[in-house]
């Protein structure tokens, strides 16, 4: 089947996508985009949030056709220009604090720290460590993490 | 990835949702995905046609006459959570849905959707191990395998699977009504109809045609609900499936008596259960730690367990004893 969406502000077009498969590997396999990872396709580890009509998803767990006509926003498209410069703040928190390891589960919590400050601008600790709580990762045990957070909220 | 030949289509109104799997007998519907698509890849589930609901005019919540709420079956986890009324009116369903998933997963999982939801017994989810569940016929792994996260009430010879809904456990204590459209017209099923407990056709949880669809839930007009809770113990602090949750909502009178009492477990039961026996040891008796005991004690009288998880009669008994004097004191 063709799936035709508005990916980062653009349309785009998949063609011969398995209706089975999902939107995540629709971003990164025909699409381009590497951001969002592919780890546990199952829902446990965030990795792979992207934004679906404005709310951050699992896009492991949303099956190609479900995107059809709808509105993604990947972590590729929070910053309007590669230069440092020009990353969104939450990126430039991570950047600036040392939260980013290995960086496998960097581009899902960008984007649900994003959301979580859109919705929340000051948001509390343990706020924090619940909105935070489908993103897993294995390297920082979370405190630079949460460091960035709160950076990324003041700035 | 199984690249099994599957159909694609999204339904424009509920009738044609209902036609389209009605008559295509390995069809299933769509909603947020999260438990049909995860098991689809798992192949755990076959389906070779999906009928994507999310365009069906269902995403609301309204009110009913009499005080209650009418849930579109559409609606996704997390507008439900976080929408006033149901923090007003029903604060421990809300505190249920809050506690169940991640927010990524709440924001696509619609509340029809988690109605259905399959059990995370690992061995229906494995695709492959004897499941009567999954492969009617084929025997139980977990009663000799691993099951210390298995139920220990409503179970039977042929399945012991947990049912994993939060929000579940807040609508059996509230009596809410599921409605539906199916190819033989409109139903209202009250919800503890809805969810079968295994017996000796695990395969079939609930008892719905082929091609009926959840349009609404009905969550009736209860005052006493406007203080209800819903606490959930686990493994971990957040994102995990309960090993025992607890929804109450309890009055006591003046004399110290408890006057109005709804009490539902997950985590330990083939279903969300409801506490009738608990219920029924308490209205009109004084709320003490020893009544509520005596409750819990009622409850648990046919648990079955199995070495690995009979810690949970225990922990289910002592969660009750503490949720009913927290809310007491
Ligand atoms: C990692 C993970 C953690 C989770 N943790 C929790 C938790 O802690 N607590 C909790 O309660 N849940 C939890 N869930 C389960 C989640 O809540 C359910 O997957 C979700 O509610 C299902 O809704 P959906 O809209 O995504 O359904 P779908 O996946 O689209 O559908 C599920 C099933 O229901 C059928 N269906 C869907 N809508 C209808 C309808 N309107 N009428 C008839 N049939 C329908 C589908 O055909 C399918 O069989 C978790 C899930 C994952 C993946
Ligand atoms: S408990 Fe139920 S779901 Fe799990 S293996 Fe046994 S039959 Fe299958
Ligand atoms: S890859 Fe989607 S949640 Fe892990
Ligand atoms: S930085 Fe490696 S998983 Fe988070």
């Amino acid at each position: 089947m063709r799936v035709t969406c508005v990916v980062n502000g653009e349309t785009r077009e998949a063609d011969d996508v398995w209706p089975g498969e999902s939107l995540l590997f629709v971003l990164r396999e025909r699409l381009g985009l590497p951001g969002a990872k592919n780890a546990c396709e199952q829902g446990e580890c965030g990795s792979c949030t992207v934004y679906l009509d404005g709310q951050p998803v699992c896009a492991c767990l949303v099956a190609a056709g479900q995107a059809q006509g709808r509105t993604v926003t990947t972590v590729e498209g929070l910053a309007p220009g590669s230069g440092e410069e020009q990353l969104d703040r939450v990126q430039r928190a991570f950047l600036a604090t040392g939260a980013v390891q290995c960086g496998f589960c960097t581009p899902g919590l960008i984007v649900a720290v994003h959301d979580l400050l859109a919705r929340d601008p000051a948001p509390s600790d343990p706020d924090i460590r619940e909105a935070l709580a489908g993103n897993l990762c294995r390297c920082t045990g979370y405190e630079k993490i949460m460091e960035a957070v709160r950076l990324a909220a003041t700035s | 990835m199984t690249m099994r030949p599957i159909t694609f289509f999204r339904a424009g109104s509920i009738d044609e949702a209902v036609a389209a799997v009605s008559s295509h007998p390995d069809s299933a519907f769509l909603a947020g995905g999260t438990t049909e698509i995860d098991l689809l890849r798992l192949n755990v589930v076959q389906p070779t046609l999906l009928v994507d609901v999310n365009d069906l005019p269902l995403t609301y919540l309204e009110d009913v006459d009499d005080g209650g709420v009418r849930i579109g079956a559409m609606a996704r986890m997390s507008d439900v959570a976080r929408a006033p009324r149901i923090v007003e009116r029903y604060p421990g369903m809300s505190q249920a849905l809050l506690l169940g998933a991640s927010e990524q997963l709440r924001n696509m999982a619609s509340m029809g959707g988690n109605m259905c939801q399959r059990t995370r017994c690992s061995y229906f989810r494995d695709g492959q191990s004897p499941c009567n569940k999954r492969e009617p016929g084929s025997g139980c792994s977990a009663l000799t395998g691993i099951n210390r996260g298995h139920a220990v009430l409503g179970t039977s010879e042929q399945c012991i699977a947990t049912h994993p809904s939060d929000v579940a456990v807040a609508l059996v204590a509230l009596d809410a009504m599921i409605r539906t459209i199916g190819p033989d017209g409109t139903n209202a099923i009250p919800i503890e109809r809805f969810f079968l407990r295994p017996a000796d056709t695990p395969s079939i949880e609930h008892p719905l045609a082929h091609g009926e669809l959840i349009v609404a839930i009905d969550v009736p007009a209860l005052p006493v609900a406007r203080t209800s809770r819903y606490v959930k113990h686990r493994d971990r602090a957040s994102y995990e499936f309960a090993l025992v949750s607890v929804f109450s909502a309890m009055r006591v009178d003046d004399a110290g008596n408890v006057a109005e009492l709804r009490l539902a477990l997950g985590g330990v039961g083939t279903v969300p259960w409801r506490a009738h026996r608990a219920e029924e040891a308490l209205i009109g008796r004084p709320a003490t730690p020893e009544n509520f005991a005596a409750a819990a004690d009622a409850e648990f009288a046919d648990a079955r367990t199995t070495p690995m998880n009979e810690f949970m009669v225990t922990f289910a008994k002592r969660a009750i004893v503490r949720e009913l004097s927290e809310v007491t004191s």
